[in-house]
Protein backbone atom coordinates (compact mmCIF):
# COMPACT_ATOMS: atom_id res chain seq x y z
CA UNK A 1 0.00 0.00 0.00
CA UNK A 2 1.35 3.43 -0.79
CA UNK A 3 2.36 5.58 2.11
CA UNK A 4 3.73 9.05 2.48
CA UNK A 5 7.30 8.83 3.81
CA UNK A 6 8.06 10.40 7.18
CA UNK A 7 11.62 11.58 7.70
CA UNK A 8 13.22 11.96 11.09
CA UNK A 9 15.66 14.72 11.96
CA UNK A 10 16.62 14.33 15.59
CA UNK A 11 13.59 15.39 17.62
CA UNK A 12 11.63 16.41 14.57
CA UNK A 13 9.58 14.64 11.95
CA UNK A 14 9.37 15.92 8.38
CA UNK A 15 6.61 15.07 5.95
CA UNK A 16 6.50 16.29 2.35
CA UNK A 17 3.15 15.81 0.66
CA UNK A 18 3.68 15.71 -3.07
CA UNK A 19 0.91 13.56 -4.40
CA UNK A 20 -2.73 14.27 -4.96
CA UNK A 21 -3.91 12.38 -1.88
CA UNK A 22 -7.06 10.36 -1.85
CA UNK A 23 -8.90 10.23 1.43
CA UNK A 24 -7.56 6.84 2.54
CA UNK A 25 -3.99 7.98 2.00
CA UNK A 26 -4.64 11.04 4.13
CA UNK A 27 -6.05 8.92 6.95
CA UNK A 28 -3.07 6.56 6.71
CA UNK A 29 -0.75 9.54 7.03
CA UNK A 30 -2.64 10.65 10.13
CA UNK A 31 -2.17 7.22 11.69
CA UNK A 32 1.46 6.83 10.66
CA UNK A 33 2.39 10.25 12.00
CA UNK A 34 0.75 9.81 15.38
CA UNK A 35 2.42 6.42 15.77
CA UNK A 36 5.80 7.78 14.78
CA UNK A 37 5.55 10.80 17.08
CA UNK A 38 4.91 8.45 19.92
CA UNK A 39 7.62 5.95 18.89
CA UNK A 40 10.47 8.43 18.73
CA UNK A 41 9.09 10.93 21.24
CA UNK A 42 9.21 13.64 18.62
CA UNK A 43 8.88 17.23 19.78
CA UNK A 44 8.01 18.79 16.46
CA UNK A 45 6.33 17.92 13.18
CA UNK A 46 6.84 19.86 9.95
CA UNK A 47 4.42 19.23 7.09
CA UNK A 48 5.51 20.62 3.74
CA UNK A 49 2.56 21.25 1.43
CA UNK A 50 4.36 23.44 -1.10
CA UNK A 51 3.63 20.92 -3.84
CA UNK A 52 -0.05 20.59 -3.07
CA UNK A 53 -2.14 22.36 -5.67
CA UNK A 54 -5.44 21.42 -4.09
CA UNK A 55 -6.34 21.49 -0.42
CA UNK A 56 -10.00 20.75 0.13
CA UNK A 57 -11.96 20.55 3.36
CA UNK A 58 -10.99 16.92 3.97
CA UNK A 59 -7.27 17.60 3.68
CA UNK A 60 -7.77 20.72 5.79
CA UNK A 61 -9.48 18.75 8.53
CA UNK A 62 -6.79 16.07 8.31
CA UNK A 63 -4.08 18.67 8.87
CA UNK A 64 -6.04 20.08 11.80
CA UNK A 65 -6.44 16.59 13.27
CA UNK A 66 -2.76 15.88 12.94
CA UNK A 67 -1.93 19.11 14.75
CA UNK A 68 -4.36 18.35 17.58
CA UNK A 69 -3.18 14.78 18.03
CA UNK A 70 0.44 15.87 17.96
CA UNK A 71 -0.26 18.46 20.61
CA UNK A 72 -1.77 15.83 22.89
CA UNK A 73 1.45 13.87 22.39
CA UNK A 74 3.42 16.99 23.34
CA UNK A 75 4.65 17.81 19.87
CA UNK A 76 4.31 21.09 17.94
CA UNK A 77 3.13 21.02 14.35
CA UNK A 78 3.82 23.55 11.63
CA UNK A 79 2.44 23.46 8.08
CA UNK A 80 4.64 25.19 5.52
CA UNK A 81 4.55 26.37 1.95
CA UNK A 82 0.85 26.80 1.22
CA UNK A 83 0.47 28.13 -2.33
CA UNK A 84 -1.35 31.47 -2.78
CA UNK A 85 -4.10 29.99 -4.97
CA UNK A 86 -4.70 27.32 -2.33
CA UNK A 87 -4.84 29.88 0.47
CA UNK A 88 -7.33 32.03 -1.45
CA UNK A 89 -9.53 29.02 -2.15
CA UNK A 90 -9.46 27.76 1.43
CA UNK A 91 -10.53 31.17 2.69
CA UNK A 92 -13.37 31.24 0.18
CA UNK A 93 -14.40 27.77 1.34
CA UNK A 94 -14.62 29.15 4.84
CA UNK A 95 -11.69 27.28 6.35
CA UNK A 96 -9.19 29.36 8.28
CA UNK A 97 -7.55 26.46 10.15
CA UNK A 98 -7.13 28.47 13.36
CA UNK A 99 -5.42 25.72 15.37
CA UNK A 100 -2.57 25.25 12.93
CA UNK A 101 0.73 27.09 12.89
CA UNK A 102 1.96 27.96 9.42
CA UNK A 103 5.23 29.17 7.95
CA UNK A 104 6.39 30.27 4.52
CA UNK A 105 8.88 27.48 3.93
CA UNK A 106 10.82 24.64 5.50
CA UNK A 107 13.53 26.98 6.80
CA UNK A 108 11.22 29.28 8.74
CA UNK A 109 9.14 26.30 9.79
CA UNK A 110 12.16 24.62 11.38
CA UNK A 111 13.18 27.90 13.00
CA UNK A 112 9.74 28.14 14.58
CA UNK A 113 9.87 24.55 15.79
CA UNK A 114 13.31 24.96 17.35
CA UNK A 115 12.28 28.12 19.17
CA UNK A 116 9.03 26.62 20.40
CA UNK A 117 10.59 23.36 21.52
CA UNK A 118 13.36 25.24 23.33
CA UNK A 119 10.78 27.41 25.09
CA UNK A 120 8.84 24.33 26.20
CA UNK A 121 11.93 22.69 27.52
CA UNK A 122 12.69 25.81 29.45
CA UNK A 123 9.31 25.79 31.18
CA UNK A 124 9.43 22.04 31.75
CA UNK A 125 12.69 22.49 33.60
CA UNK A 126 11.12 25.23 35.71
CA UNK A 127 8.31 22.92 36.75
CA UNK A 128 10.87 20.26 37.57
CA UNK A 129 12.82 22.71 39.71
CA UNK A 130 9.90 23.87 41.72
CA UNK A 131 9.08 20.33 42.61
CA UNK A 132 12.47 19.61 44.01
CA UNK A 133 11.90 21.31 47.28
CA UNK B 1 -34.72 26.24 -13.43
CA UNK B 2 -32.24 25.37 -16.16
CA UNK B 3 -28.78 26.74 -15.90
CA UNK B 4 -27.63 28.65 -18.94
CA UNK B 5 -25.43 27.29 -21.72
CA UNK B 6 -25.22 24.66 -24.44
CA UNK B 7 -22.95 21.69 -24.02
CA UNK B 8 -20.05 21.55 -26.40
CA UNK B 9 -18.56 18.36 -25.07
CA UNK B 10 -18.91 16.22 -21.98
CA UNK B 11 -17.63 13.12 -20.20
CA UNK B 12 -18.92 10.94 -17.38
CA UNK B 13 -16.76 10.09 -14.39
CA UNK B 14 -18.15 7.37 -12.15
CA UNK B 15 -17.72 7.94 -8.41
CA UNK B 16 -17.60 4.69 -6.49
CA UNK B 17 -14.62 5.01 -4.18
CA UNK B 18 -12.11 7.53 -2.88
CA UNK B 19 -9.67 7.07 -5.78
CA UNK B 20 -12.46 8.12 -8.09
CA UNK B 21 -12.56 11.48 -6.33
CA UNK B 22 -8.89 11.91 -7.31
CA UNK B 23 -9.85 11.15 -10.91
CA UNK B 24 -12.63 13.73 -10.67
CA UNK B 25 -10.02 16.32 -9.66
CA UNK B 26 -7.71 15.33 -12.49
CA UNK B 27 -10.40 15.44 -15.16
CA UNK B 28 -11.71 18.81 -14.01
CA UNK B 29 -8.21 20.21 -13.90
CA UNK B 30 -7.53 18.93 -17.42
CA UNK B 31 -10.61 20.74 -18.73
CA UNK B 32 -9.81 23.91 -16.81
CA UNK B 33 -6.30 23.90 -18.26
CA UNK B 34 -7.69 23.36 -21.74
CA UNK B 35 -9.96 26.37 -21.30
CA UNK B 36 -6.99 28.36 -20.02
CA UNK B 37 -8.55 29.32 -16.70
CA UNK B 38 -6.30 31.39 -14.42
CA UNK B 39 -4.49 29.44 -11.72
CA UNK B 40 -6.74 30.73 -8.95
CA UNK B 41 -9.91 29.96 -10.91
CA UNK B 42 -8.57 26.49 -11.74
CA UNK B 43 -7.90 25.83 -8.08
CA UNK B 44 -11.39 26.99 -7.16
CA UNK B 45 -13.26 24.81 -9.62
CA UNK B 46 -11.13 21.73 -8.91
CA UNK B 47 -11.57 22.19 -5.17
CA UNK B 48 -15.33 22.62 -5.58
CA UNK B 49 -15.38 19.42 -7.64
CA UNK B 50 -13.44 17.63 -4.92
CA UNK B 51 -15.91 18.77 -2.24
CA UNK B 52 -18.99 17.88 -4.25
CA UNK B 53 -17.46 14.62 -5.44
CA UNK B 54 -16.77 13.56 -1.90
CA UNK B 55 -20.34 14.40 -0.90
CA UNK B 56 -21.61 12.22 -3.71
CA UNK B 57 -19.48 9.37 -2.40
CA UNK B 58 -19.92 9.72 1.34
CA UNK B 59 -23.40 11.14 1.66
CA UNK B 60 -24.91 9.83 -1.54
CA UNK B 61 -23.39 6.36 -1.45
CA UNK B 62 -21.70 6.82 -4.80
CA UNK B 63 -22.85 8.22 -8.12
CA UNK B 64 -21.30 10.03 -11.03
CA UNK B 65 -20.08 13.33 -12.39
CA UNK B 66 -21.02 14.68 -15.78
CA UNK B 67 -18.22 17.09 -16.64
CA UNK B 68 -19.10 19.43 -19.50
CA UNK B 69 -17.72 22.33 -21.47
CA UNK B 70 -20.60 24.76 -21.83
CA UNK B 71 -21.00 27.74 -24.10
CA UNK B 72 -23.30 30.72 -23.69
CA UNK B 73 -22.91 33.12 -26.57
CA UNK B 74 -19.21 33.77 -26.53
CA UNK B 75 -18.68 32.81 -22.89
CA UNK B 76 -17.18 29.41 -22.17
CA UNK B 77 -17.33 27.59 -18.88
CA UNK B 78 -17.13 24.32 -17.00
CA UNK B 79 -20.29 22.65 -15.78
CA UNK B 80 -20.22 20.00 -13.07
CA UNK B 81 -23.25 17.82 -12.61
CA UNK B 82 -22.98 15.44 -9.65
CA UNK B 83 -25.78 12.91 -9.18
CA UNK B 84 -26.44 10.11 -6.75
CA UNK B 85 -29.29 7.89 -5.65
CA UNK B 86 -28.68 8.45 -1.96
CA UNK B 87 -30.91 9.62 0.87
CA UNK B 88 -31.18 13.21 -0.41
CA UNK B 89 -30.77 16.37 1.64
CA UNK B 90 -33.72 17.16 3.90
CA UNK B 91 -33.00 20.82 4.55
CA UNK B 92 -31.15 22.54 1.73
CA UNK B 93 -31.18 25.95 3.38
CA UNK B 94 -29.49 24.49 6.42
CA UNK B 95 -26.98 22.53 4.34
CA UNK B 96 -26.01 25.68 2.49
CA UNK B 97 -25.48 27.50 5.74
CA UNK B 98 -23.21 24.80 7.14
CA UNK B 99 -19.72 26.09 7.39
CA UNK B 100 -16.66 24.19 8.36
CA UNK B 101 -15.23 23.94 11.79
CA UNK B 102 -11.73 22.62 11.90
CA UNK B 103 -11.38 19.23 13.42
CA UNK B 104 -14.93 18.03 13.72
CA UNK B 105 -16.78 19.81 10.94
CA UNK B 106 -19.82 17.87 9.91
CA UNK B 107 -21.00 20.30 7.29
CA UNK B 108 -21.37 19.05 3.75
CA UNK B 109 -19.49 22.10 2.66
CA UNK B 110 -22.16 23.02 0.14
CA UNK B 111 -22.11 26.65 1.17
CA UNK B 112 -18.36 26.78 0.62
CA UNK B 113 -18.52 25.08 -2.77
CA UNK B 114 -21.24 27.48 -3.80
CA UNK B 115 -18.91 30.39 -3.15
CA UNK B 116 -16.27 28.88 -5.41
CA UNK B 117 -18.47 28.86 -8.51
CA UNK B 118 -20.66 31.29 -10.44
CA UNK B 119 -23.88 29.27 -10.76
CA UNK B 120 -25.10 26.65 -8.34
CA UNK B 121 -28.24 24.54 -8.16
CA UNK B 122 -29.34 21.61 -6.01
CA UNK B 123 -32.20 19.28 -6.82
CA UNK B 124 -32.91 16.82 -4.07
CA UNK B 125 -35.70 15.03 -2.27
CA UNK B 126 -35.38 12.88 0.83
CA UNK B 127 -35.17 9.30 -0.37
CA UNK B 128 -34.87 10.35 -3.97
CA UNK B 129 -31.22 11.12 -4.49
CA UNK B 130 -29.46 14.40 -5.17
CA UNK B 131 -28.29 16.32 -8.21
CA UNK B 132 -25.89 19.23 -7.76
CA UNK B 133 -25.04 21.45 -10.71
CA UNK B 134 -22.24 23.99 -10.55
CA UNK B 135 -20.87 26.22 -13.32
CA UNK B 136 -17.71 28.30 -13.39
CA UNK B 137 -17.42 30.69 -16.32
CA UNK B 138 -14.15 31.83 -17.74
CA UNK C 1 -34.44 23.73 -45.89
CA UNK C 2 -31.83 21.17 -46.73
CA UNK C 3 -32.89 21.68 -50.32
CA UNK C 4 -31.80 25.28 -50.05
CA UNK C 5 -28.47 24.31 -48.54
CA UNK C 6 -27.97 21.85 -51.37
CA UNK C 7 -28.68 24.59 -53.88
CA UNK C 8 -26.21 26.89 -52.16
CA UNK C 9 -23.60 24.18 -52.36
CA UNK C 10 -24.20 23.63 -56.05
CA UNK C 11 -24.19 27.34 -56.88
CA UNK C 12 -21.47 28.35 -54.51
CA UNK C 13 -19.26 30.06 -57.11
CA UNK C 14 -22.00 32.15 -58.65
CA UNK C 15 -23.26 33.02 -55.16
CA UNK C 16 -19.83 34.37 -54.26
CA UNK C 17 -19.53 36.34 -57.49
CA UNK C 18 -22.97 37.82 -57.04
CA UNK C 19 -22.18 38.86 -53.47
CA UNK C 20 -18.87 40.44 -54.43
CA UNK C 21 -20.60 42.38 -57.19
CA UNK C 22 -23.15 43.74 -54.72
CA UNK C 23 -20.41 44.55 -52.21
CA UNK C 24 -18.58 46.65 -54.77
CA UNK C 25 -21.64 48.76 -55.28
CA UNK C 26 -21.98 49.57 -51.57
CA UNK C 27 -19.84 51.87 -49.47
CA UNK C 28 -16.41 50.35 -49.21
CA UNK C 29 -13.74 51.13 -46.67
CA UNK C 30 -10.72 51.04 -48.93
CA UNK C 31 -8.82 52.76 -46.17
CA UNK C 32 -9.35 49.82 -43.84
CA UNK C 33 -9.42 46.78 -46.07
CA UNK C 34 -8.06 45.91 -49.49
CA UNK C 35 -10.20 44.40 -52.23
CA UNK C 36 -8.29 41.12 -52.00
CA UNK C 37 -8.84 40.87 -48.24
CA UNK C 38 -12.53 41.59 -48.70
CA UNK C 39 -12.79 38.93 -51.38
CA UNK C 40 -10.93 36.46 -49.19
CA UNK C 41 -13.30 37.06 -46.27
CA UNK C 42 -16.40 36.73 -48.43
CA UNK C 43 -15.04 33.64 -50.12
CA UNK C 44 -14.32 31.91 -46.83
CA UNK C 45 -17.76 32.66 -45.50
CA UNK C 46 -19.45 31.23 -48.56
CA UNK C 47 -17.17 28.20 -48.46
CA UNK C 48 -17.99 27.52 -44.82
CA UNK C 49 -21.71 27.77 -45.53
CA UNK C 50 -21.43 25.50 -48.54
CA UNK C 51 -19.22 22.95 -46.80
CA UNK C 52 -21.33 22.16 -43.79
CA UNK C 53 -21.62 18.45 -43.01
CA UNK C 54 -24.79 16.65 -44.01
CA UNK C 55 -27.60 16.89 -41.51
CA UNK C 56 -26.91 20.52 -40.70
CA UNK C 57 -29.93 22.74 -41.16
CA UNK C 58 -30.30 26.48 -41.68
CA UNK C 59 -32.68 26.91 -38.77
CA UNK C 60 -30.51 25.28 -36.13
CA UNK C 61 -27.59 27.66 -35.71
CA UNK C 62 -26.51 25.99 -32.47
CA UNK C 63 -25.68 22.76 -34.27
CA UNK C 64 -22.11 21.47 -34.38
CA UNK C 65 -21.92 21.85 -38.14
CA UNK C 66 -21.99 25.63 -37.85
CA UNK C 67 -19.10 25.83 -35.37
CA UNK C 68 -16.38 26.50 -37.99
CA UNK C 69 -18.46 29.30 -39.51
CA UNK C 70 -19.10 30.81 -36.08
CA UNK C 71 -15.42 30.66 -35.22
CA UNK C 72 -14.54 32.32 -38.50
CA UNK C 73 -17.12 35.06 -38.00
CA UNK C 74 -15.74 35.72 -34.52
CA UNK C 75 -12.26 36.07 -36.03
CA UNK C 76 -13.43 38.44 -38.73
CA UNK C 77 -15.26 40.51 -36.16
CA UNK C 78 -12.15 40.86 -34.02
CA UNK C 79 -9.77 41.56 -36.90
CA UNK C 80 -12.13 44.12 -38.41
CA UNK C 81 -12.54 45.79 -35.03
CA UNK C 82 -8.79 46.02 -34.72
CA UNK C 83 -8.63 47.50 -38.22
CA UNK C 84 -11.10 50.18 -37.18
CA UNK C 85 -14.45 48.99 -38.47
CA UNK C 86 -17.50 49.77 -36.37
CA UNK C 87 -19.55 46.73 -35.35
CA UNK C 88 -22.37 48.00 -37.60
CA UNK C 89 -20.07 48.05 -40.60
CA UNK C 90 -19.13 44.44 -40.00
CA UNK C 91 -22.77 43.48 -39.46
CA UNK C 92 -23.79 45.25 -42.68
CA UNK C 93 -21.09 43.35 -44.52
CA UNK C 94 -22.65 40.08 -43.36
CA UNK C 95 -26.22 41.24 -43.95
CA UNK C 96 -25.35 42.14 -47.52
CA UNK C 97 -25.25 38.40 -48.22
CA UNK C 98 -29.06 38.32 -48.07
CA UNK C 99 -29.94 39.59 -51.56
CA UNK C 100 -27.59 37.06 -53.15
CA UNK C 101 -29.18 34.20 -51.21
CA UNK C 102 -32.68 35.48 -51.99
CA UNK C 103 -31.71 35.45 -55.66
CA UNK C 104 -30.84 31.75 -55.48
CA UNK C 105 -34.14 30.98 -53.75
CA UNK C 106 -36.11 32.88 -56.38
CA UNK C 107 -34.24 31.09 -59.14
CA UNK C 108 -35.31 27.70 -57.78
CA UNK C 109 -38.79 28.51 -56.57
CA UNK C 110 -40.18 31.05 -58.98
CA UNK C 111 -43.29 28.91 -59.47
CA UNK C 112 -44.28 28.49 -55.87
CA UNK C 113 -44.92 31.71 -53.96
CA UNK C 114 -45.54 29.97 -50.63
CA UNK C 115 -42.34 27.92 -50.74
CA UNK C 116 -40.40 30.96 -51.92
CA UNK C 117 -41.78 32.97 -49.03
CA UNK C 118 -40.77 30.42 -46.39
CA UNK C 119 -37.32 30.03 -47.89
CA UNK C 120 -36.83 33.79 -47.91
CA UNK C 121 -37.89 33.86 -44.26
CA UNK C 122 -35.43 31.11 -43.39
CA UNK C 123 -32.59 32.89 -45.20
CA UNK C 124 -33.52 36.13 -43.49
CA UNK C 125 -33.36 34.59 -40.02
CA UNK C 126 -30.18 32.74 -40.78
CA UNK C 127 -28.24 35.74 -42.05
CA UNK C 128 -29.55 37.84 -39.15
CA UNK C 129 -28.06 35.27 -36.77
CA UNK C 130 -24.72 35.46 -38.55
CA UNK C 131 -24.69 39.23 -38.27
CA UNK C 132 -25.69 39.16 -34.60
CA UNK C 133 -22.95 36.66 -33.92
CA UNK C 134 -20.37 39.10 -35.26
CA UNK C 135 -21.80 41.81 -33.01
CA UNK C 136 -21.68 39.54 -29.96
CA UNK C 137 -18.08 38.64 -30.75
CA UNK C 138 -17.22 42.30 -31.07
CA UNK C 139 -18.71 43.06 -27.67
CA UNK C 140 -17.02 40.06 -26.10
CA UNK C 141 -13.70 41.13 -27.59
CA UNK C 142 -14.17 44.61 -26.19
CA UNK C 143 -15.08 43.25 -22.78
CA UNK C 144 -11.90 41.22 -22.70
CA UNK C 145 -9.80 44.25 -23.61
CA UNK C 146 -11.49 46.32 -20.94
CA UNK C 147 -11.00 43.59 -18.39
CA UNK C 148 -7.34 43.25 -19.26
CA UNK C 149 -6.81 46.98 -19.05
CA UNK C 150 -8.60 47.07 -15.73
CA UNK C 151 -6.34 44.35 -14.43
CA UNK C 152 -3.28 46.19 -15.62
CA UNK C 153 -4.51 49.37 -14.00
CA UNK C 154 -5.20 47.50 -10.81
CA UNK C 155 -1.76 45.96 -10.82
CA UNK C 156 -0.19 49.34 -11.43
CA UNK C 157 -2.21 50.93 -8.70
CA UNK C 158 -1.43 48.26 -6.16
CA UNK C 159 2.33 47.97 -6.21
CA UNK C 160 3.77 45.87 -3.44
CA UNK C 161 6.84 47.50 -1.93
CA UNK C 162 9.61 45.72 -0.08
CA UNK C 163 10.37 47.80 2.99
CA UNK C 164 13.05 45.52 4.34
CA UNK C 165 14.09 41.88 4.18
CA UNK C 166 10.98 39.92 4.85
CA UNK C 167 8.70 42.94 5.21
CA UNK C 168 6.46 44.12 2.38
CA UNK C 169 3.96 46.94 2.25
CA UNK C 170 0.89 47.40 0.11
CA UNK C 171 -0.46 50.97 -0.02
CA UNK C 172 -4.07 50.77 -1.13
CA UNK C 173 -5.65 53.69 -2.91
CA UNK C 174 -9.23 54.21 -3.96
CA UNK C 175 -12.17 51.87 -3.61
CA UNK C 176 -12.01 48.21 -2.73
CA UNK C 177 -14.68 46.31 -4.59
CA UNK C 178 -14.93 42.59 -5.12
CA UNK C 179 -12.99 42.47 -8.37
CA UNK C 180 -10.27 44.75 -7.09
CA UNK C 181 -9.84 42.74 -3.90
CA UNK C 182 -9.20 39.61 -5.94
CA UNK C 183 -6.37 41.25 -7.82
CA UNK C 184 -5.01 42.89 -4.69
CA UNK C 185 -5.09 39.63 -2.76
CA UNK C 186 -3.35 37.76 -5.52
CA UNK C 187 -0.56 40.27 -6.02
CA UNK C 188 0.08 40.60 -2.30
CA UNK C 189 0.22 36.84 -1.76
CA UNK C 190 2.46 36.39 -4.80
CA UNK C 191 4.78 39.07 -3.49
CA UNK C 192 4.90 37.39 -0.08
CA UNK C 193 6.03 34.15 -1.66
CA UNK C 194 8.51 35.76 -4.02
CA UNK C 195 10.17 37.95 -1.39
CA UNK C 196 9.88 35.38 1.38
CA UNK C 197 8.23 37.95 3.62
CA UNK C 198 6.86 37.11 7.03
CA UNK C 199 5.21 40.49 7.39
CA UNK C 200 2.86 42.39 5.11
CA UNK C 201 1.70 45.88 5.95
CA UNK C 202 -1.55 46.89 4.27
CA UNK C 203 -1.88 50.64 4.41
CA UNK C 204 -5.40 51.93 3.89
CA UNK C 205 -4.74 55.66 4.20
CA UNK C 206 -5.89 56.06 0.61
CA UNK C 207 -8.98 53.90 0.85
CA UNK C 208 -12.00 56.17 0.58
CA UNK C 209 -14.64 54.15 2.37
CA UNK C 210 -14.54 51.16 4.63
CA UNK C 211 -17.84 49.36 4.96
CA UNK C 212 -18.66 45.81 5.98
CA UNK C 213 -17.85 44.49 2.53
CA UNK C 214 -14.46 46.16 2.36
CA UNK C 215 -13.68 44.90 5.86
CA UNK C 216 -14.66 41.39 4.77
CA UNK C 217 -12.34 41.63 1.79
CA UNK C 218 -9.47 42.81 3.96
CA UNK C 219 -10.11 40.02 6.45
CA UNK C 220 -10.06 37.44 3.66
CA UNK C 221 -6.69 38.73 2.51
CA UNK C 222 -5.31 38.63 6.03
CA UNK C 223 -6.57 35.09 6.60
CA UNK C 224 -5.09 33.87 3.34
CA UNK C 225 -1.72 35.41 4.19
CA UNK C 226 -1.82 33.80 7.60
CA UNK C 227 -2.50 30.41 6.04
CA UNK C 228 0.66 30.88 4.05
CA UNK C 229 2.68 31.78 7.11
CA UNK C 230 2.77 35.56 6.89
CA UNK C 231 1.37 38.11 9.33
CA UNK C 232 -0.57 41.17 8.15
CA UNK C 233 -0.63 44.53 9.86
CA UNK C 234 -3.18 47.13 8.84
CA UNK C 235 -2.05 50.72 9.02
CA UNK C 236 -3.37 54.11 7.99
CA UNK C 237 -6.62 53.91 9.88
CA UNK C 238 -8.09 57.38 9.89
CA UNK C 239 -10.27 58.45 12.83
CA UNK C 240 -13.44 58.32 10.70
CA UNK C 241 -12.62 54.79 9.62
CA UNK C 242 -12.07 53.77 13.23
CA UNK C 243 -15.53 55.14 14.05
CA UNK C 244 -17.13 53.35 11.09
CA UNK C 245 -15.51 50.09 12.10
CA UNK C 246 -16.87 50.31 15.63
CA UNK C 247 -20.33 51.45 14.50
CA UNK C 248 -20.62 48.62 12.02
CA UNK C 249 -19.54 46.17 14.68
CA UNK C 250 -16.74 44.82 12.51
CA UNK C 251 -14.63 42.41 14.48
CA UNK C 252 -10.96 43.13 14.06
CA UNK C 253 -9.94 41.25 17.16
CA UNK C 254 -7.26 39.06 15.69
CA UNK C 255 -5.92 41.77 13.46
CA UNK C 256 -3.05 44.07 14.37
CA UNK C 257 -3.84 47.64 13.47
CA UNK C 258 -1.71 50.77 13.62
CA UNK C 259 -2.67 54.27 12.70
CA UNK C 260 0.64 55.07 11.01
CA UNK C 261 2.65 53.07 8.50
CA UNK C 262 5.78 53.95 10.44
CA UNK C 263 4.43 52.28 13.57
CA UNK C 264 3.48 49.21 11.58
CA UNK C 265 6.98 49.10 10.15
CA UNK C 266 8.57 49.41 13.57
CA UNK C 267 6.40 46.57 14.85
CA UNK C 268 7.31 44.35 11.94
CA UNK C 269 10.99 45.07 12.49
CA UNK C 270 10.68 44.21 16.19
CA UNK C 271 8.80 41.03 15.49
CA UNK C 272 11.51 39.96 13.09
CA UNK C 273 14.15 40.56 15.69
CA UNK C 274 15.50 43.89 14.51
CA UNK C 275 15.62 47.42 15.78
CA UNK C 276 16.72 50.78 14.41
CA UNK C 277 19.57 52.46 16.28
CA UNK C 278 20.96 55.91 15.89
CA UNK C 279 24.71 55.83 15.35
CA UNK C 280 26.50 58.65 17.13
CA UNK C 281 29.08 60.45 15.05
CA UNK C 282 32.56 60.58 16.71
CA UNK C 283 32.77 63.84 18.70
CA UNK C 284 35.40 66.15 17.14
CA UNK C 285 34.59 69.01 19.50
CA UNK C 286 32.44 70.89 17.00
CA UNK C 287 29.36 72.39 18.66
CA UNK C 288 27.23 72.00 15.55
CA UNK C 289 27.72 68.24 15.56
CA UNK C 290 26.59 67.78 19.10
CA UNK C 291 23.20 69.29 18.33
CA UNK C 292 21.97 65.88 17.44
CA UNK C 293 19.17 65.02 15.07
Amino acid sequence: MERIPILRMGNYLLVTIQVDMHDKLALTLQDDLTNRISEVNAKGVLIDISSLEIVDSFIGRTLANIASMARVLDAETVVVGMQPAVAITLVELGMSLPGIRTALNVESGMEYLRETVAAHEGSDDAIGDSREV
Amino acid sequence: MMLSGTVEKSEIVPIANSSDVVIVRQRVRALATELKFSLVDQTKIVTAASELGRNTLEHGGGGSLELALVVNGVRRGIRLRFSDQGPGIPDIAQALKDGFTTGSGMGLGLGGSKRLVNEFEINTRPGDGTVVIAIRWK
Amino acid sequence: MSKLLGEIQKNHDSLLQDWLKRLKSTVQRHDLITDQELEAQASEIVALIADVPGGTTLDDFTGEGWQPLKAMLANISVSRATAGFTPSETAIFILSLKPSLFAIARQQRSNNADELFSEVLAINEFVDKLALHTTDSYIHGRDQIIRRQQEEMLELSTPVVTLWDGIVALPLIGTLDSARTQVVMESLLQAIVQTNSRFAIIDITGVSTVDTLVAQHLLKTITAARLMGAECIISGIRPQIAQTIVHLGINLQDVITKSRLADAFRLALERSGRKVVRIDKPNDGNAANSRGV
